[in-house]
Parts: structure tokens; sequence; C-alpha cells
């Protein structure tokens, strides 16, 4: 029997054997997020938190959706020729991405990584792809800061003090449609080339106020693997960007990954801190399953089409606890999955 | 590549990568707002007492006003946006506790009615209350004993 070649690489990252095409993609974002630092960036805005629904839930549910609808509109592929829909957020049992695909009748799997999920989704969607089970799969995160509140925390109205490093939970997300092959026309794009998938780190936080430093471990980890595995430095990319570490959390990941003999230098950020403005006192900076995704689809995304990035490690984080297991008193474990995105011209390839 | 760090050595490092709350700042907004909150329901309580009503009664309304007013800012968001800033000044008070069952109303309405807002409304205040009782309990039975020597 004759095994398929392996596309492992180093001791567990792994390479596509033809790159998976970013063929759309759409981003949605929510009146705090609007005004913030990627103002005009992003495909559709709310002014209304609620979304015109009458509940949180249903409201995320709607972004999600709605957010959807673009990325069909954007894409010259449809629901009927999507193989994959990859979806998830951080509402119980991710009802907001049930919500947000049951009216596209595409082959569905809900995904839980907090908000680490968008690289999971992109990671299996890709493979699948690579692996020539289907020539297009969808991704899509979301997450909305009153449904989260509601999850993680206290009633809204709820008077309440935060620390500095607490994070403030994204309202928006983003969705990519991965195709199979080159782009038709010879247009540039986006592909994903390679990933990693992220291993688990505990390191006895049990702060939920400061969860960026409960997974800066795991982030510092699965980037430093990353480029051990491919005999890279920082350097070789034009951006590295963790998904929701927040202020605290890169600091913590720039002394580790240096401490590891990775240095990240000028070309690391951290989504989270590329939302807010400073006035928009969000603390620490955003998070959420929705933070890395608009952040890529919103920011990322455009500069490696016009050609201003080359090379990019995207890097979402997870805060893995639930409300109960925070109310138990665990620490939190960390988890980070690492997608790299390259920039073609469309010529070379295949 | 694993953190070559022990779990306190991890705790250890960060700590000066970890800002901490400004606690003279906080400290001087609790206190002001806290003594706002107070200074208001002295207020009510000269307003009342000036209308002639009795003394007793008159420190049930200033309590039943400043519920009133918890109530109207937390369902406005002021309280909430109020309590970024005053901490410890917005919980204490009598305020806090009608704006953590008005919060729980206003969020759990959605599930309903019952197992909804009624299920939930005092789940904040429903530990101030259970060991506020609890405690109540321990310093009468305390009372009633060294009462009897």
């Amino acid at each position: 029997m004759n095994l398929p070649t392996l596309k492992k690489r180093g001791k567990g990252s792994f390479e596509l054997s033809s790159p998976v095409r970013i063929e759309a993609a759409a981003s949605a974002a929510g009146p705090f997020e609007k005004k913030g630092r990627l103002r005009g960036a992003f495909d559709l805005t709310f002014d209304d938190p609620y979304l015109g629904e009458k509940t949180w839930e249903k409201a995320e549910g709607s972004l999600a959706r709605r957010t959807v609808a673009r990325l069909y509109e954007k894409s010259s592929l449809s629901p009927a020729e999507t193989d994959f829909f990859f979806a998830g957020d951080l509402e119980r049992q991710c009802m907001a991405s049930t919500q947000g695909l049951l009216p596209y009748d595409v082959p569905y799997c809900g995904l839980y990584g907090a908000c680490s999920t968008f690289g999971e989704g992109l990671i299996l969607a890709s493979a699948l792809l690579d692996g020539g089970f289907g020539r297009a799969a969808g991704v899509i995160t979301t997450s909305h800061f009153s449904t989260a509140e509601r999850e993680y925390r206290t009633p809204l109205v709820y008077g309440k003090q935060r620390q500095p490093s607490a994070q403030h939970t994204v309202t928006g997300g983003g969705a990519v449609l991965l195709a199979a092959g080159p782009a038709p026309d010879g247009e540039p794009y986006a592909a994903v080339t390679r990933f990693r998938v992220g291993r688990m780190r505990d390191m006895g936080i049990a702060d939920p106020g400061n969860m960026g430093a409960a997974m800066a471990p795991a982030a510092a980890e699965t980037l430093t693997g990353f480029l051990e595995d491919f005999g890279r430095k920082a350097d070789d990319y034009d951006l590295i960007l963790t998904g929701d570490l927040g202020q605290v959390g890169y600091e913590i990941v720039r002394d580790l990954t240096g401490a590891m003999g990775f240095p990240l230098g000028g070309v690391y950020d951290d989504c989270g801190r590329l939302l807010y403005h400073e006035e928009q006192d969000a603390h620490a900076g955003g998070s959420g399953a929705g933070c890395s995704s608009l952040v890529f689809v919103a920011s990322v995304l455009p500069r490696l089409l016009r050609g201003e990035l080359k090379r990019v490690l995207l890097a979402p984080t997870g805060a893995l606890l639930s409300a109960v297991s925070l109310l138990q008193g665990e620490s939190i474990p960390g988890i980070c999955h690492l997608i790299e995105v390259e920039a073609r011209s469309g010529k070379e390839d295949f | 590549m694993r953190v070559p760090l022990s779990r306190e050595e991890y705790a250890r490092r960060i700590q000066s990568l970890t800002p901490s709350s400004p606690l003279p700042k906080d400290m001087l907004f609790a206190f002001l707002t806290g003594g706002g909150i107070c200074l208001l329901g002295q207020l009510f309580s000269e307003l009342f007492l000036s209308l002639g009503i009795e003394e007793k009664t008159a420190a049930l309304l200033t309590s039943a006003a400043l519920i009133a007013v918890g109530m109207i800012l937390s369902v406005t968001g002021l309280y909430a946006k109020l309590a970024r800033y005053g901490g410890a000044g917005t919980l204490l008070p009598i305020t806090g506790f009608s704006n953590s069952m008005i919060s729980a109303a206003v969020e759990f309405k959605s599930e309903g009615m019952v197992t909804g807002l009624g299920a939930n409304i005092f789940r904040i205040a429903g530990p101030v209350i259970v060991y506020g009782i609890a405690a109540g309990i321990l310093y009468g039975a305390v009372y009633w004993l060294t009462g009897l020597f």
C-alpha cells in the first residue's frame, strides 16, 4: 500500500503541496470597531449593536449571516459550489455560526477553538482542499461584545471596574472563501502555503482579566516552533500577527520569543492592538473569535493583494476557558494556530 | 519549542510586563463617587425631614429614592459608565445593589419573564442576601447568648 507523500515538515509544521488561494473575503464590524483604527476598511459596518434583532445572540447570528452573504457577493463561487464551510464563535454551542450558516445550505462544520478558531478553520479548509477533497471551502469566525459579556462575565449594564490588562471583545467578524488552483484570470492573489497546529499550554494563569498572559506561552511556542521547522527567522516575513493577545500578551510574546532565540523584531504585532484608538479605552486591546478574522480580512489581505506585503504569518490565539471552569478555579490553557499566507502574482506556480 | 520556564518562573517574569491597576487614582475616584452618592442620600434625607416626615420613615424613603436613582441610571447604561471610574464607590452604596438586580433583570429578559428574568434577577445580589441573612442570624444568636449572662 502506498501512503500519500507526507506534508509534515520538521517537528510539527506542514506545507501544502500547492498553495490554496483566498478566492474572496468579507468583513463586518460593529459600532465600536467602526470608529477604531481600521475605520473605513470594513465591507459591512453596523451602527446598531443589535443589528435590528431582539436579542444579542440573534444579533451575532445576523452578523455572521450578512458577512457570508457579502462573501458570496464578492466571490465568483456560489454556496452550491462550496464543499466545506467552517464556522466558529464564542456563544454556547456556537449558535451564532449555526444561525449564520443555516440559510446557505452548505456542508457545515461548527468549530470551537475560542479566539483561535479562525486559525483552526483556515488550517482545516486548506488541508482539505490541498488533499483534493474539494475545490472550495469557506471559513468564518465572529464575536459580539454583548454575547461574550453574557457568556463569560456579568450583565451588560452591571457596573464594574476592569483591570488594565483586561480586553474588549470585538463585535465583528471576517469570512474567507478558499479555492484550490490558481486565479482563473491571472490576477494577483493571496494563498495559504503552510501551517502549524498549536499545542495547548497552561502556565497557571487563572485570571480572566489577563488572558493575554494565559495565551502568550502557546503563541511563543507556535511561532518559534514554526520558524525552527522551516529554518527561518522573523525577518523572512513582512508581518507576523498574533490573534488577540492585546498589549500585555504582545509584550510577553516579544520577551519569550527573544529568550527562546527567535526575536520577532519590527515585523511583529497583534490583531488585538490594531483595532482601537487609545482614547476608546479598550484597556489592553481587542479579543474574541472575530478579532483575528476581522483584522486579517480588513487590513492584512488588502495589503497582500496590493503587493505591500509578500509573506505573512497569522497566528490566532485562544484562551480555552469556560464560565464554569473559571468559577471552579481552573487555570486557563492557551492555544495558538499558525497559517502562512503569501502574495502571488498569479503567473507563478501550478 | 517549549517555553523554558516553570509556572512560578513565568508568573515572576510577566509581573513587570503586566500593568497593575492605578490604585491611588482608583481609590480617589471611588471615594468621590461613593461620597457623591452618599451626599445625594443625605440631600434626600434632608428633603424628607424638611417636609415634616418622621425620621425613621425619612430614612426608609431615602433608601427607596436611592434605589430608584440606581435603577434609572442602570437602565440608561449610565451606572455602568460611572462604575468604570467609580469602582467600589458605585458598588458599595445601595445604588450598587439596585444596579446588580436591574442589570440582571434587563439582561435575562430575553430568556423569558419566568425562566429568564425571574430565575436570574438575584444572580448577583443573591449571595449578598444569603450571606447577609446568615450573618444576621449569627449576630442575633451571639447577641441573645451574651444577653443570658
